[in-house]
């Protein structure tokens, strides 16, 4: 924790998980699908579900996937927000089942892209995503993230990492799914720093990825402070 | 560190927070630009607050602030006034979905605003004096963030309020020419007489009692300063009381800590009021 994570976020009230903390875990969901998504259904567990309304969860989560940050003063005129742009969106209570209470799971659709992601308010901000489509994931938007789909076969890892190496990139955090041996497999893998592009798109022609997302740190981004 | 190893710092307190902090004089100035900014939106949560009587999302609060700061200081005592209301400037714009600072959690974001900015507009300082208190605030949650989660869920309300009001009374402390020794006793004496505050506010929503308990508490951040500056002190060592308050709220039950099930949340109204803001939810 550094000091301006004491004294922030700067943010839009009333609570730091139910509001801040759900506006991060739309915003990466939105970078999961890679762009703004047109459909949206939205699964709210636990105290999410129960007290969501005079929390503003749902318009900071709407918010979040219109890709704003939680300092954003535009979250509580998300749900307008939301329709002007052409998001159609559904809210719906769900057992998810045993999480954190204060978590929701995101379907997210753009033409023929889709995601369903699944994320954990933890409280004071802090998030964690749970669940990428099929897969367990692990990561906190406290780093820039990298996420791969690929083949379980040896060597994707090792080769990833060599890259990544090249690029002078260090890895904070890795973490590796699979749904069964040989198998497609998920791994997210958080960094210092965000790898170059050509790194990036590199690793797009690597054999056995079939999918990759690059997604922001969102954790110190009050956006004000990057701007 | 610790608040022991603070407390013996030669220097100001903030002075060893920003060194054990920051490794070069670059990274201290961006977080220097940073920190800025946070008293710029800190003072502008303020100032909405103050002129604003629209109601909060669930209508239980949203004029207090602008009611006491337009009514006549009977008291005559300007300064607590001023603290009272500038902390629920915050909570209130805070509860109304407003741009506020977590300081440490949004629930206690007025506490600190309240005592330190209503300190300094009382006594006319201006903004560049606050700097270093504010870095002190922030290294005093931390470091009391290291023995405990800073969370209602978690350790009750003394996690929050508490918190909220230690960092404010060092804060305060070094405005006003505490020594390191000074301030951190006045965190201690803060944190202290807050242990065992539960966290029961009224639907599981941040405004009753959220809002009044940082008037109350801002006011306890700026009574502790003052004991400190006088020279009174914790008779038992700082991080011995922040070990102290991490143990009660280890102790206190699932009912008190912020699921809306014990202390006033469950009095008949605290349950009507619920339920009527629940039954408006599942309309949605």
């Amino acid at each position: 924790m550094s000091l301006l994570d004491v004294i922030g976020p700067v943010m839009v009230g009333p609570s730091s998980s139910h509001t801040a903390g759900a506006c991060r875990i739309a915003l990466l969901a939105r970078h999961c699908l890679g762009c703004q998504p047109d459909q949206a259904q939205l699964e709210l567990h636990g105290s999410f579900a129960k007290t969501g309304k005079g929390h503003g969860t749902h318009q900071a989560l709407l918010a979040g996937l219109l890709g704003c940050y939680p300092d954003d003063e535009r979250i509580p005129k998300a749900l307008e927000l939301a329709k002007a742009a052409g998001l159609e969106f559904d809210f719906m209570e769900k057992d998810l089942g045993d999480v954190h209470p204060n978590t929701v799971r995101l379907n997210l659709q753009k033409a023929e892209a889709k995601v369903s992601v699944v994320g954990s308010s933890l409280g004071a901000g802090l998030v964690k995503m749970i669940r990428i489509n099929q897969f367990e994931a692990n990561f906190s938007g406290s780093y820039h993230t990298l996420l791969i789909e690929h083949d379980d076969k040896p060597g994707v890892i090792a080769r990833v990492a060599r890259v990544l190496a090249d690029d002078e990139v260090n890895i904070a955090t890795i973490h590796s799914a699979r749904q069964k041996r040989g198998g497609k497999a998920l791994m997210s893998i958080e960094m210092d720093k965000r790898p170059a592009q050509y790194a990036l798109e590199y690793l797009t022609n690597v054999s056995y990825i079939s999918w990759l997302r690059m997604l922001p740190e969102v954790m110190s981004g009050d956006k004000h402070d990057a701007e | 560190m610790t608040l022991n190893e603070l407390v013996d710092f030669s220097g100001l307190a903030s002075e060893a927070i920003l060194k054990e902090e920051f490794d070069t004089e670059a990274e201290r100035d961006l977080a220097a630009q940073q920190m800025q900014k946070r008293i710029a939106e800190m003072r502008s949560s303020v100032e909405r607050g103050l002129t604003s009587d629209k109601a909060s999302i669930t209508g239980m609060v949203g004029w207090n602030a602008k009611g006491l700061w337009e009514a006549d200081d009977v008291l005559k005592a300007p300064l607590l006034k001023r603290v009272q209301a500038y902390a629920m400037a915050v909570n209130e714009e805070n509860a109304r979905m407003g741009r506020i600072v977590a300081a440490p959690t949004a629930g206690s974001a007025g506490t600190l605003p309240g005592a330190l900015l209503g300190v300094a507009d009382h006594l006319e300082l201006s903004d560049e004096h606050l700097l270093n208190p504010m870095f002190l605030a922030a290294g005093i949650g931390k470091i009391i963030g290291q023995s405990m989660f800073i969370a209602g869920a978690t350790g009750g309300c003394q996690a929050e309020i508490g918190s909220s009001a230690a960092m404010a009374a060092a804060a305060v402390c070094e405005l006003l020419g505490g020594t390191a020794h000074m301030s951190v006793h006045a965190a201690t004496m803060a944190l202290m007489n807050t242990i065992g505050l539960v966290c029961d506010p009224v639907g599981g929503y941040v405004e009753v009692p959220c809002v009044s308990r940082n008037a109350f508490f801002s006011v306890h951040a700026v009574s502790s300063a003052q004991l400190a500056l006088a020279g009174l002190e914790s008779v038992i060592p700082p991080d011995e009381v922040v070990g102290a308050m991490a143990s009660v709220g280890r102790m206190l039950p699932a009912e008190l800590r912020e699921t809306g099930e014990g202390g006033i949340a469950a009095t008949p109204t605290g349950r009507r009021i619920a339920l009527k803001m629940l039954g408006e939810n599942t309309d949605m």
